[in-house]
């Protein structure tokens, strides 16, 4: 690991001011940014730990909106007695990852910057493009079962590997920054980059921004969700292919949708083609698979990774069922 | 029977390129010839090179609160929690199994909740409460959970061990597993190669029905 | 009778366990130490061209590096004794010069004042190569496949009995397919780690090995220092399953960089580092092919291996072996070959051979048994052999048949509906399967010292290993029978080369060889208890006989009358003694690896022959005429799954394993052990696979994200059975080995019941979900 200069932040501002140097990285949960640090992967050469930023809390707004700290662990937001009842496809989905251990550490705000676990972006010897701009793809020809069906391009095809943030997209979640110009939203589908040609670059957040918050709009039938993951071990995965759903259904109908997929896509996969054929049409499981062939349609396969297509289209009925009272 | 093929390899040594006699115990690092040219094994990468001196690794102080006890520490910035308990500390009941993440046998109490002390710097942890498996019983009286594994044989090589018990005191306090099913998923990420884990399990449910 | 032999007790290591106080090798602090960290090579073949550590020497508290270029020379290590561990790559000495087999090769070790330091300075080393094609892939490269002359310590691979080909062309049913298992790695969780400390020409090595005698001896060979001036310790290893029973690059290493620097050197592998530097599972394709009769009568056996080593050593995976005894067949073929592959060189891991062997056999017995309509059960049974056809030898205990039957009682074998496809439960497809597990039973030469103190306590002292699988507990078992004394009151010592030499940790063959060394020590130590108690006119049993005394409750005393008697303390004082002390070896042997060689003079295992030429227990036990027999253990396993049919995920719901494994030491530590082979091989059934890039041949699953080995929510509710009837013959204890007994039925019994739940039958492991859409 390259050596570091290790700041505490004690508010905001200080926070912001601190990253104003090209190498700094804020440090929250760790799960994610040591791992790499240790793997030279990472190399901050300035590390500011925001921990003691009072960040931790969880709100409901007088609008419905309920707004989550950045600093927020995650099995606090996933046991938290409103996320439980209110929206349980984000309880699900952030209980379907990691560890408990991993959970009692990670933020939120942190897991809207998870990286990659490509092999090849961990292997420091290989090839990669959003390691090394330029270096090329060591999985496009390589050993690709985990890696991405939807979103690709020829210069990266690595999984997004959040749980959480696949719950986020389909709940619209809207990401609070502050950075020297001042505070902005993000709303959750501009947050996360597709690789295109510079994998390297993987959100629209700017260099000296610190996420402060989420916020989860209302949605009263978000009650009416739920996430499910699927992956070989029945625990302590990655997902090879998840499905976050929220429907509506009113008198056999199906009024809205929400619908994105994980261990897909390059980045949380909102199916906006899914929740076309969704919204409007009769709640059946046709129509489930209707949607699902819609949400894989643009899905490339690469060698060994083909699987994926059929398996996230089954998840994705899968989850559907279970919301829609199908199954 | 078809004949080996491959027979045994030449001994190449003589192609050492520094020409450094390899006889003996040297205690000089040798240093390759001139004509230094670095092949960057990524095509195309933009590949620093030998120039800028590395950085000075920072150190810190930090009064880690381990086991109730006080200990003020000088150390390198880029010590993991873990290896700050393992090697800084000479307290090594906490185990280094994989040191990303991955298998949980670094798990340590940290405020009562149990987390990887393989994935946080000790410098994050000045003013926190930690407690390790070295803290868990009183004297020569075992913690319950300490006692339940034994009892219950809930290991082999007790590699896993120290990580599993602090783990299974935190799923404890954290209060949220109320099924079998539960604890098994609760207590997942806590890799047992021996596969101890029936064992584990009734240990951690004789503990909760107390 | 004193009968803790067999009991239940606590693992009397449990407590150190428990409270974190167990020490393992990495975890020692000699004075002056530094941390090392390995630099390994990142291609697969070809050459070093150079190293360039003048960033890393930048590094503040930078201490040294060895490479090929500064390091001491080796020697090839013929004189190391290949029954005591085996170094892994006969001709790939590390840092002896630039030349690379495989991906992850050691290269340079780096060293610092801290770990934090050495992982930095080695980051920066830059190795500049000169990269040469490597050879990747097995299924590429069939065409360069050779019969190797032998296995491990020589072992016949290749055996034939009759005529299998003539025998399959003229047989009612033929049946016929190909299996394939991967690469798997042990990943045991405590990583390889050695620290090694020089004080002169004296060497002490901590090492994570399953062979302290081994790790010597290869230190001696190889560095050219001797023996008696290396001392080897491994009190507590965090598993091996076989990666820890070669001794691999790292150990030897630490001890040259120790030597080097001469400062102590502390270094353990990454877990990364341990994908490509410590061994794995070779890769396997199996052909198998049978004729039977239409009722079921096997006719013909054919099982040809074909498994993948390194260009370094030759190391084959031994997986048609069992298939030459396992059911009576008059016509039977097996054969083993290998092709080289630029990868590190496989090793034993937990049932070598018999793991990828056995899957595929009873996999394939499954198939047949579809095939001719009949139980799966009914078939094994149809075709039990009764004695070993492929050794002509009769077993020494076989109970078999019992393990099928207790089996299928336990799962309900009965009340399965056995068309394919047929059961379900709620939304789940329900499978059920089982299969024969079985391995060798296998003994080696040990050696043991026994000393009765006069405050009534006894010291065991033995060079073998507790690798987690309890050997110090049964042990203390063993001990505290022959002495009559509670286990408190007997103290167990392993894992020290200083000690005398016991078997080594792996080939499930400890508890048989040790065990023998150790009751003998013991009962060394008695008899000469007993003779002085006889000839001193103050003890109560003065002028009684020897046959008539016997031990208990810390006494020794006349058997009819225990009353008559007295305590050791008593004796001890009166004789004026602080302690007694008795060494023994058994010589006993049914490998082919361990034929026993005389000790070298002056060594302990010399005077342990010499006094055990007057040890009653040695003799009665040396005397046993063994040529007759074949030595294996058997089960059955039998499992039931639950198979989602949408997304075909596969839940191993219930699993069964009823073993013949003679006397059962310690009924909980037993039971442990199989249910822990249990999931080993659901890891090996559904999860765990090594994949390699199919371009550079280099190994992309390199952590425990990526490799996956099962976790707590993966375990099906467990059951273990003994048969629990002692082993006559081989050894007076009457235990055979069981660490990998476990592992050995239940791949293919999952692999069956997956085919019974959905009809879809995968050849290929591990069977994931892709595979069954």
């Amino acid at each position: 690991m390259e050596p570091f200069k290790f700041i505490r932040a004690n508010d905001p501002r200080g926070a912001i001011s601190s990253m104003a140097g090209s190498g700094a990285k804020i440090i929250a949960g760790g799960t994610n940014l040591v791992d790499l640090m240790k793997l030279n992967i990472e190399k901050p050469t300035q590390l500011i730990d925001i921990n003691g930023l009072k960040m931790q809390t969880i709100e409901t707004l007088p609008n419905g909106t309920v707004r989550i700290g950045a600093l927020v662990k995650n099995s606090d937001l996933a046991y938290h007695p409103s996320i439980m009842k209110n929206f349980p496809v984000l309880s699900e989905a952030l209980l379907s990852g990691a560890s408990a251990q991993l959970r009692n550490m990670a933020t939120v705000g942190g897991n809207l910057l998870q990286r990659t676990r490509c092999p090849y972006f961990y292997d420091t010897a290989a090839p990669c493009n959003k390691r090394v701009p330029g270096s090329g793809c060591s999985a496009i020809d390589g050993y690709n079962r985990n890696n991405a069906v939807l979103g690709t391009s020829k210069y990266c095809i690595a999984t997004h590997p959040s749980d959480m943030c696949v719950a986020m997209a389909a709940l619209g979640a809207v990401i609070h920054v502050q950075g020297p110009a001042g505070s902005r939203e993000i709303p959750f589908g501009d947050f996360h980059l597709m690789p295109a040609q510079t994998p390297q670059y993987e959100t629209t957040l700017k260099h000296g921004e610190l996420i402060t918050s989420v916020d989860i709009p209302p949605m009263p039938y978000a009650t009416r969700s739920h996430y499910l993951k699927v992956r070989d071990r029945a625990s302590y995965e990655f997902a090879l292919a998840s499905a976050a759903v929220i429907l509506n259904i009113n008198g056999g109908r199906i009024k809205d949708a929400r619908v994105a997929l994980g261990g897909v896509g390059t980045k949380p996969w909102r199916a906006t083609l899914a929740e076309k054929v969704l919204t409007g049409a009769v709640n059946s499981e046709q129509t489930y698979r209707t949607a699902a062939e819609a949400a894989l349609s643009e899905a490339k396969p690469y060698k060994h990774n083909a699987f994926k297509i059929e398996l996230a289209k089954r998840t994705l009925v899968h989850a559907l069922k279970t919301v829609g009272g199908m199954s | 029977m078809d004949k080996n093929p491959h027979p045994p390899i030449e001994d190449d040594s003589s192609s050492s390129s520094s020409g450094t006699s390899r006889r003996g115990f040297l205690t000089q690092v040798a240093v390759a010839g001139a004509g230094l040219t670095l092949t960057p094994l990524l095509t195309g990468a933009k590949e620093i090179l030998p120039g800028a001196p590395p950085g000075p690794a920072q150190t810190s102080t930090v009064t880690l609160t381990v086991n109730g006890q006080k200990h003020t520490l000088n150390m390198d910035e880029r010590t993991s929690l873990l290896d700050a308990l393992r090697e800084n500390l000479a307290m090594p009941g906490t185990k280094k199994g994989c040191d990303h993440g991955q298998c949980g046998a670094c798990t340590v109490l940290v405020n009562g909740r149990r987390i990887n002390s393989c994935l946080t710097f000790a410098v994050m942890h000045q003013g926190d409460e930690i407690t390790t498996i070295e803290g868990l019983a009183k004297g020569d009286e075992l913690h319950p959970m300490q006692a339940a594994f034994l009892k219950h044989d809930a290991f082999q090589c007790g590699y896993c061990t120290p990580g599993q018990i602090c783990s299974a005191v935190g799923l404890i306090n954290e209060g949220h597993a109320r099924t079998d099913a539960d604890i098994h998923e609760l207590m997942s990420g806590n890799i047992c190669r021996c596969g101890a884990y029936q064992n584990i399990v009734a240990a951690i449910k004789e503990v909760k029905n107390v | 009778m004193n009968e803790i032999v067999g009991k239940p007790i606590d693992r009397v290591d449990g407590r150190l366990k428990v409270t974190g106080k167990a020490t393992y090798s990495a975890e020692y602090f000699p004075k002056n130490m530094v941390y090392g960290v390995l630099v390994l090579s990142t291609i697969a073949k070809g050459r070093i061209k150079n190293i360039d550590s003048r960033q890393a020497e930048r590094v503040p508290g930078f201490v040294g590096i060895m490479s090929y270029k500064n390091s001491m020379s080796l020697h090839f290590p013929q004189g190391a004794d290949p029954g005591a561990g085996k170094f892994a790559e006969k001709d790939l000495l590390p840092m002896q010069n630039n030349r690379i087999y495989y991906d992850g090769q050691a290269v340079a070790v780096v060293m610092a004042e801290t770990f934090e330091q050495a992982e930095h300075a080695a980051s920066l080393v830059k190795i500049d190569y000169e990269i040469e094609k490597p050879t990747v892939g097995l299924e590429g490269n069939l065409s360069s496949k050779y019969k190797p002359a032998a296995g491990m310590g020589g072992a016949q691979i290749q055996a034939m009995r009759g005529d299998a080909d003539a025998a399959l062309h003229s047989s009612e049913v033929k049946f016929e397919q190909t299996y394939t298992t991967p690469v798997y790695h042990h990943n045991a969780m405590e990583p390889h780690a050695t620290i090694a400390e020089w004080t002169g020409d004296n060497l002490m090595v901590y090492d994570a090995t399953q062979s302290v005698t081994g790790v010597r001896s290869l230190l001696s060979a190889m560095l050219g220092a001797p023996s008696d001036k290396i001392n080897v310790v491994a009190l507590f290893i965090g598993g091996g399953f076989g990666s820890k029973g070669f001794t691999w690059p790292n150990t030897i290493l630490t001890a040259m960089a120790a030597k080097q620097i001469n400062r102590p050197v502390k270094l353990v592998l990454s877990r990364q580092q341990m994908f490509t530097t410590a061994g794995r599972r070779s890769q396997t394709i199996q052909k198998i092919s049978f004729g039977a009769t239409s009722a079921g009568k096997l006719t013909s056996t054919k099982h040809e291996t074909i498994s993948e080593s390194s260009f370094v050593d030759e190391y084959v995976e031994t997986a048609g072996l069992a298939t030459n005894m396992l059911y009576s067949c008059p016509n039977v073929e097996v054969s083993h070959s290998l092709v080289r592959l630029n990868r590190v060189t496989p090793c034993p891991t937990r049932a070598p051979g018999e793991a990828p062997g056995t899957f595929a056999l009873e996999v394939a017995m499954d198939e047949l048994a579809y095939q001719l309509k009949m139980d799966p059960v009914q078939l094994r049974l149809v075709n039990y052999a009764d004695t070993d056809e492929g050794k002509s030898k009769q077993f020494s205990s076989k109970n078999l048949k019992e393990c099928y039957r207790r089996g299928a009682e336990a799962i309900g074998w009965a009340q399965r509906n056995p068309q394919v496809g047929s059961m379900r439960e709620g939304d789940y497809l329900v499978g059920y399967g089982m299969a024969t597990a079985t391995y060798p039973a296998n003994r080696s030469p040990s050696s043991a010292k026994a000393i009765l103190y006069a405050d009534g306590h006894a010291e065991i002292m033995c060079a073998t290993q507790d690798i987690g699988t309890g050997t110090y507990t049964i042990m203390t078992q063993a001990a505290a029978d022959i002495f009559g004394l509670p286990v408190e009151k007997v103290q167990v010592k392993l894992g020290n080369s200083a000690y005398p030499k016991g078997a080594n940790s792996g080939g499930s063959q400890v508890t048989a060889s040790v065990g023998p060394a150790i009751r003998a020590a013991a009962v060394g130590v008695l008899e000469k208890l007993k003779k002085m108690a006889i000839s001193d006119n103050a003890s109560p049993l003065h002028g009684h006989k020897e046959e008539n005394i016997f031990a208990s409750d810390g006494r020794i005393h006349l058997k009819d009358n225990a009353d008559k008697g007295e305590t050791y303390t008593q004796l001890l004082n009166r004789q004026g003694l602080q302690k007694v002390e008795a060494l023994a070896k058994t010589n006993v042997s049914n490998r082919q690896q361990t034929e026993s060689n005389p000790a070298a003079k002056g060594t302990a295992e010399a005077s342990a022959e010499e006094e055990s030429k007057t040890n009653p227990a040695v003799q009665e036990d040396e005397h046993v005429d063994r040529k007759p027999y074949s030595f294996h253990s058997f089960g059955a396993q039998f499992v039931r799954v639950l198979v989602d049919p949408l997304l075909n995920r596969v839940k191993v719901d219930r699993a069964v394993s009823v073993m013949d494994i003679g006397k059962v030491m310690n009924l909980k530590l037993a039971t442990n052990q199989i249910m822990g082979g249990m999931i080993f091989g659901i890891g090996m059934a559904l999860l765990e696979e090594t994949a390699y890039d199919p371009n550079n041949g280099r190994v992309v699953t390199r952590d425990l994200a990526q490799y996956l080995v099962p976790v707590n929510a993966d375990m099906p509710q467990l059951e273990v059975q003994f048969i629990d009837i002692p082993d006559p013959i081989i050894s007076p204890i009457g235990a055979r080995g069981i660490g990998e007994i476990g592992i050995t039925g239940i791949t293919a019994a999952i692999n069956n019941a997956i085919y019974h739940a959905t009809g879809k039958r995968v050849r290929d492991l591990p069977v994931t979900l892709d595979k069954l859409i």
